[in-house]
């Protein structure tokens, strides 16, 4: 079983909840998507261990056969290469590696190599092993990473795996092809726009998917009654407990710290199990 | 001479928006961005009124005439994102825009067509002009539209007479981070004293760096673990970024927010002096760089 831990904005706790989730269940592995700030790693002890580069094919251009007919610049459709004149400037950065260029070329002047935009690296523990993708600085693309990703899927019978936030393509990435996605959001004037955006992708999408509640008690219940109005299950509510932001702060997970939040979580596996029967 | 500042953090939930809304409210003379077009919060508190809209338009997006298919397979084996199953079935939220079948088609079946990918708008508020956008469900080139609205902003400056704008900056280090930070004057880099927080701060600053943007710092909610707050401190002085303040964790935050408020509208307390004292800090550091 597939199950995806999402939200709409960054903050709302979605990483707290998928290392506790998979702790919190037998046979679990935590993928972490959130190329672009990996943080589940922080709740373990082990060093993570680079596993290998991601990398895309981009083009090499042969100079002494280019005529600059701008052709490849013309097509490209991230403006990765401009051709003025007899100068050729290629933004690698900005490449997608599509290998339209090469293609199009008419004398063969372009090659491919691969270009590394970051790396997948393995840690966690005996019991639940953890991956996750770290996208280079600079790099602006991190789907690539996210698909390497989500093929590491399988080695256990369950994967939680942590998106990225926001309803961007790096996100919908990670809600795509699995059983379940939790959304995570506050209980805030915030925490509902943003989880009113998630739903519409979520809906989509089409993944079975509920709301948990968390820092529940500093707002109000317009979360819960929206999610009432939409027929959305409501999972559970985290409460607003000083001690788990404690624990949270030092990278402890709130499931060693405070054991009776397991139950919990175990609680939510069942719900979960049996919503995607 | 327009300056512009980008406030970021890394991460989101750190009470970004909260700072960069409050010192909305005390800045005169600006254009406000919201660049977080992914997870747009700022006009929650500004309640914008709408003067323009504008669609964006994305990447095009490949659209197959089946009839015109002669199952070649060139579209199949060409495309680098599997948009196309191995029978030549057009997965269309797979497609990345590039246009590689389009151009390998020995039929023309498939044309690449413009989409709707979201909607920019420039707004007036009760603190001035208001540039921000909303990007459509699961659409890329959201860098592009990040791109879009800081143009609209400096154009609105322009227009307007104003010197400053300030940009509410998305979480993460991809494509709209990038989008957000290249040529602004300063960037306030917003750090929660959570091991999350630091670690992702740290990557945010690598950013800055590495596209030449100064950088001063805030420590967000400091007395919430004050040994992280203690290694923020050094690792900043090490890097050479100011901290310019250290905000303490103040219930009265969520209060503005849940009002609808910006926090120096909402209160007269202590947040509020310590947030005007940190904007004081900012400007005065953008009056000293450039022109
Ligand atoms: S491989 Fe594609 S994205 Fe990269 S430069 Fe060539 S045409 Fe542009
Ligand atoms: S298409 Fe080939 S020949 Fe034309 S400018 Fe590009 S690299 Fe040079």
């Amino acid at each position: 079983m597939k199950i995806t831990v999402a939200s709409g904005k960054g903050g709302t706790g979605k990483t707290t909840i998928a290392v506790n989730l998979a702790l919190s269940v037998e046979d679990a592995m935590l993928i972490d998507c959130d190329v672009e700030g990996p943080n589940s790693h922080i709740f373990f002890k082990e060093p993570m261990v680079k596993l290998k580069d991601v990398s895309i094919p981009t083009p090499r251009f042969d100079l002494d056969i280019c005529t600059y007919c701008g052709k490849c610049s013309d097509f490209c459709q991230y403006n990765a290469i401009s051709v003025v004149q007899d100068k050729l400037l290629f933004f690698e950065e900005l490449c997608h590696g599509c290998g339209g260029c090469r293609i199009i070329c008419p004398v063969n002047a372009i090659s491919e190599e691969e270009h590394i935009i970051g790396t997948i690296e393995k840690g966690g523990e005996e019991e639940l092993p953890l991956y996750h993708g770290r996208l280079n600085i600079g790099e602006p693309f991190g789907v690539p990473i996210i698909r390497e990703l989500k093929g590491l899927a399988g080695e256990r019978p369950i994967t939680i795996f942590d998106s990225p936030p926001g309803t961007a393509c790096p996100a919908v990435e990670t809600m795509r092809d699995v059983d379940f996605c939790i959304l995570v959001t506050e209980p805030t004037p915030f925490g509902l726009h943003d989880l009113k955006l998630s739903v519409d992708v979520i809906r989509e999408i089409g993944t079975p998917f509920g709301v948990i509640v968390n820092r529940d008690g500093i707002g109000d219940d317009r979360v819960e009654s929206y999610c009432e109005r939409e027929n959305i299950p409501l999972l559970a509510r985290i409460p607003n407990d000083l001690e788990i932001a404690r624990l949270y702060s030092e990278g402890i997970p709130m499931v060693k710290g405070i054991p009776r939040y397991e139950e919990m979580f175990r609680e939510l596996f069942e719900r979960i199990r049996g919503l995607v029967r | 001479m327009i300056r512009e500042l980008t406030i970021i953090s890394g991460k989101g939930g750190c009470g970004k928006t909260t700072i960069a809304s409050s010192f909305a409210s005390l800045a005169r003379n600006h254009v406000i961005v919201d660049a977080d077009v992914d997870a747009a919060d700022m006009h929650i508190l500004l309640q914008p009124e709408i003067r323009r809209k504008e669609v964006f338009h994305g990447l095009n997006i490949a659209r197959k005439n089946d009839d015109l298919c002669i199952n070649c397979g060139k579209c199949y084996e060409n495309c680098r994102y599997g948009a196309f199953d191995p029978d030549n079935t057009l997965h269309p939220e797979k497609c990345e825009g590039c246009a590689v079948c389009e151009l390998v088609c020995p039929v023309n079946a498939i044309r690449m067509v413009e989409r709707t990918a979201g909607e920019a708008y420039i707004s007036d508020t009760r603190f001035g002009p208001l540039v921000h956008a909303r990007l459509h469900a699961g659409e890329e080139a959201t860098g592009k539209l990040v791109a879009l609205v800081r143009e609209r902003a400096r154009e609105v400056a322009e227009e307007k007479g104003k010197d400053l704008i300030i940009i509410d900056g998305p979480p993460g280090t991809g494509c709209t981070v990038i989008a957000s930070l290249t040529g602004v004057h300063l960037v306030l880099v917003i750090i929660e004293p959570t091991l999350s927080g630091i670690h992702d701060a740290e990557r945010v600053l690598d950013v800055a760096d590495h596209f030449h943007i100064p950088a001063v710092a805030c420590i967000n909610k400091f007395d919430i673990n004050l040994e992280n707050t203690r290694k923020i401190e050094d690792f900043c002085r090490e890097r050479g970024v100011e901290i310019v303040g250290r905000i303490p964790y103040d219930e009265t935050a969520t209060r503005a927010m849940m009002s609808e408020r910006t926090v120096v509208e909402f209160s007269d307390g202590a947040l509020s002096g310590k947030l005007r004292e940190i904007w004081e800090k900012v400007e005065e550091r953008l009056k000293g760089i450039g022109g």
